[in-house]
């Protein structure tokens, strides 16, 4: 095992940039394009999970230069806590460096490979390094760095450091040189900034375009979402090399000690029945416990009944919020929003929530806009491979005034906000594109469209009497001096005081009127 | 119903009783007697179509009434002032005196012929009244000959001078008075292109009798033509229509009365009405069999709807005929007679059938 383990060790120190180097499209740096959009989306991602960890409204500074046609300059700067100084080049220029992967807690990065992998693109593609400019506080200096990525150890390589005058009071700003290529429209930078404006409504962001507009989304609340707490992994959601590898790791002297440290939801009772299944004893040192003894501690897992992690450790964007960021983006005539109650998918809890914009300035001839999110970030490719998507596509929207065809998203002018919230966002690749398809989460998907769909019905349905209504009141209206005169000509009486009659009449019985019709 | 007054004062009564619905502000209402296979039955006394009793109530504040209540009450009152002109209208000139895009709407009073049509059937139910009482009369449509004098409207009218193309029937023929009716029997056919062989043929002129023909479905002026001159001159009515459902429907229509048409069946159907021809046996008989017109799937579905009505079912003869027909699955037009010599029919058909009475009931 030994050996196994000095392996698993060496893969991970000499392949791991080098790998990046042949599978740059798994980390979403495929295209000149879609590296644009992903250096911007890492580093925009960190900024808001600092921010948001240190109790700062985050104010964001985005901007592109074209350097090029080929070539973007992209300066990303936030008024974040900043970063310590000898932490700096570990977490620009050394990949699988972070504070997120080993623990379970809801952030928008989980992996800690994101701006570093736009930092080694950069390298990769233009020669240039990263600079790194960040301050902690009013009362230090800013520390500048300008880093390479030694990409056979994985290494940081500091090129420049010196320590410089900066007015702002702390934060961070990251610039760095990529071979990119700058597009509008759909999958673009600008959409996907306008949708993290949607999704995170605390946010001010300003966005330098590299046809040097300058776009500013003002934040549309100073409420910021509540802490994220950060919980121990729970038994079923945890892999059999995971569970190999915290067995070596854990600070727990016994078995009984691992289970009731390193796990949520594992009670002395509990952690007897997985050991007693298993055939191991209770009180065994967890770096004797063999690959097989795991294995059989693995299944037995799965057999025991644990009770489902706590859920309090979310923190969804909130009903209210949502409707507030789509508000601020989005021009329509009625906003709808709900958080469902948190779940469970695999041992790892999630929340979904949806939040729907219909009419105003939605163009209303194609199909909706499906806009999605993970953790707050929005979700701009691989569309059909999500199950937000096929939670959109099996809901029947035809029962909320929508209409829609088989297997295919609903048409009308609406805009559909789907989220998930989870301390472990199950992707369908690295590149973080795709919700997987869990049967629990699907379910919990559709759950909240059907809420925010009924809530869509209930306004169209609303709408539609109200303008019949109108319709009606004016077509009786209308009739009366008609009916009148005929009647005055065939009855030989007076026009004028049959129609006031008729209009009285009217007055009275409209609402009954309406109702009766409608029941037709 | 309405106790028997003159149109006008029906027509001013039915205003005045909705006025009074207005005043006390109830809902404007009028029973409207429901014209409908529902609604109709085969009254064996008198061997014609009767209209039940059923009524439906048109409000004017019901969303779905609204618009018909008005163009019931606006033809009642263009009738009204037909009526003190002394002028008559015809449908198609009631249409255009109702129809009108209601003001500050987009809705118009009345969109097809059919609506307005529609509302002076119910209002001929409502007031008991005839839609010739009315002054309202359908598009004339049918040709007379025959050794026939009468006076209508002053004028006097010899059906035996009235060259090729005979006396024109109106569509009012209450007014007339028969002068002179000199006839053995009364002919009516479904077509007027045959109408115009047995003029030509001089037929009513040999066989002393009466020829009368409409096109399709008779007009309400012609039967009421053929009912005045079978009541009033007891003469014996026989019909000629093509061998298809739709030649059946037209003769028992005639007969028995229709179910639009069933409230004043007893001034319209004949029931004493004899079927002449064309008879599946006539098509053996004259050697018809090569000039047939092979039937569609609408002239079989017809064909099973008729053999079933209440009338037919009870005579074994017309089921026979009905059997005969199916088997045969074509139709045999008047015309096929024509394959025999083009006056076979005047010369042969008509006189032999009539001789033999030979005739269905």
């Amino acid at each position: 095992m030994v050996i196994a383990e000095e392996l698993a060790k060496k893969q991970r120190e000499i392949s791991i940039s080098e790998f990046f180097v042949k599978n740059r499209h798994l980390l979403g740096f495929d295209n000149p394009r879609k590296a644009l959009l992903t250096t911007v989306k890492e580093a925009v991602d960190n900024s808001l999970d600092a921010c948001e960890e240190s109790k700062i409204l985050p104010e964001l500074y985005i901007e592109i230069n074209s350097i090029t046609d080929e070539r973007y300059n992209i300066i990303i700067e936030d008024n974040g806590p900043g970063i310590v100084k000898n932490q700096i080049p570990k977490i620009f220029a050394k990949l699988l460096y972070g504070s997120k992967f080993h623990t379970m807690k809801q952030s928008r990065g989980q992996q800690g490979i994101g701006i570093s992998a736009a930092a080694m693109y950069g390298q990769l593609t233009t020669g240039k390094s990263t600079k790194i400019t960040s301050k902690i506080g009013s009362k230090s200096k800013a520390n500048y760095y300008e880093l390479h990525l030694d990409t056979r150890t994985n290494e940081p390589e500091i090129v420049k450091e010196e320590v410089v005058e900066w007015a702002k009071t702390q934060g961070t700003r990251v610039e760095l040189e990529i071979e990119a290529k700058y597009q509008k429209g759909k999958q673009s930078v600008d959409d996907y900034l306008r949708q993290v404006a949607i999704a995170n409504p605390y946010a001010t962001i300003i966005y330098k375009t590299p046809e040097k507009k300058k776009i500013v989304y003002e934040r549309a609340t100073d409420e910021l979402p509540k802490q994220a707490k950060e919980i121990k992994p729970h038994p079923y959601g945890i892999e059999l090399g995971m569970l190999i590898k915290m067995l070596k790791s854990t600070k727990g002297r016994t078995l009984q000690a691992f289970f009731s440290k390193d796990f949520t939801r594992v009670s002395a009772k509990i952690a007897k029945i997985i050991c007693d299944k298993a055939g191991v004893d209770i009180k065994k040192k967890p770096f004797d416990v063999s690959r097989e003894e795991a294995d059989r501690i693995f299944k037995s897992i799965k057999e025991t009944k644990i009770m489902a992690p706590p859920t309090n450790c979310l923190s969804p964007i909130g009903e209210e919020s949502i409707i507030k960021g789509l508000k601020k983006e989005i021009k329509a005539d009625f906003y709808g929003a709900v958080t469902r109650s948190p779940s469970v998918y695999r041992g790892n809890p999630f929340q979904i929530e949806a939040g729907i914009a219909y009419g105003g300035e939605i163009p209303s001839e194609d199909t909706i806009t499906l806009i999605r999110f993970a953790n707050r970030v929005p979700l701009l490719y691989q569309q059909s491979a999500c199950s937000a998507t096929k939670g959109v596509i099996n809901t029947n929207w035809r029962n909320y005034g929508l209409s829609q065809s088989r297997g295919a998203l609903p048409s009308g002018p609406v805009y559909l906000f789907v989220h998930i919230v989870s301390v472990w966002v199950p992707f369908t690749s690295e590149s973080k594109e795709a919700i997987a398809h869990y049967p629990e989460i699907i379910k919990q998907i559709k759950l909240a469209l059907q809420d925010v769909g009924r809530k869509l019905g209930g306004y169209i349905r609303k709408n539609i009497r109200a303008k019949e209504q109108r319709e009606k009141a004016n077509l009786f209206e209308a009739y009366i001096p008609e009916l009148a005169s005929s009647l005055a000509k065939l009855s030989n009486e007076k026009k004028e005081k049959i129609e006031k009659n008729l209009k009285i009449k009217l007055k009275k019985d409209l609402p009954i009127l309406i109702r009766n019709g409608q029941e037709e | 119903m309405v106790k028997k007054n003159k149109p006008k004062e029906a027509l001013v009564k039915l205003g005045k009783d909705v006025v009074k619905q207005v005043s006390k502000k109830q809902n404007p209402v009028i029973d409207i007697p429901i014209r409908a296979l529902s609604n109709v039955s085969f009254d064996k006394k008198t061997r014609t179509l009767k209209l039940g009793d059923k009524t439906s109530q048109r409000y004017f504040f019901n969303v779905s009434h609204a618009k018909k209540f008005l163009q019931t009450v606006e033809v009642a009152s263009v009738s009204k002032s037909l009526l003190n002109s002394g002028k008559h209208a015809s449908l198609r000139d009631v249409f255009y005196m109702v129809k009108r895009t209601i003001p500050k709407t987009k809705v118009n009073l009345v969109d097809d012929q059919s609506e307005s049509d529609s509302v002076i059937e119910d209002l001929e139910l409502v007031l008991d009244k005839s839609r010739e009482q009315l002054n309202i009369n359908a598009n004339k449509n049918g040709s007379v000959s025959g050794d026939v004098i009468i006076n209508d409207k002053g004028d006097t009218i010899d059906w035996g001078r009235m060259g090729s193309g005979g006396w024109s029937i109106p569509s009012n023929v209450e007014e007339i008075k028969f002068k002179k009716v000199k006839a053995k029997y009364l002919l009516y056919m479904e077509k007027a292109a045959v109408w115009e062989r047995l003029h030509e043929d001089k037929y009513w002129e040999k066989q002393k009798c009466i020829i009368m023909c409409s096109q399709g479905q008779a007009t309400r002026g012609v039967r009421r033509l053929l009912e005045r001159l079978h009541r009033e001159y007891k003469l014996p009515v026989y019909v000629l229509t093509d061998m298809d459902p739709w030649g059946i429907y037209i003769y028992s229509v005639l007969k028995y009365g229709s179910i639009s048409l069933a409230h004043i069946s007893e001034k319209l159907a004949i029931p004493d009405m004899k079927y002449l021809g064309i008879t599946v046996d006539d098509i053996r008989n004259y050697k018809l069999e090569k000039h047939l017109i092979k039937f569609k799937d609408t002239d079989r579905s017809r064909l099973k709807q008729i053999s079933k009505y209440d009338w037919f079912t009870k005579s074994k003869e017309w089921q026979r005929q009905f059997k005969m027909l199916k088997e045969l699955d074509a139709k045999a037009e008047i015309q096929a007679l024509s394959s025999r010599g083009i006056s076979f029919i005047s010369d042969k058909y008509l006189p032999e059938k009539i001789k033999k009475k030979d005739f269905l009931d």
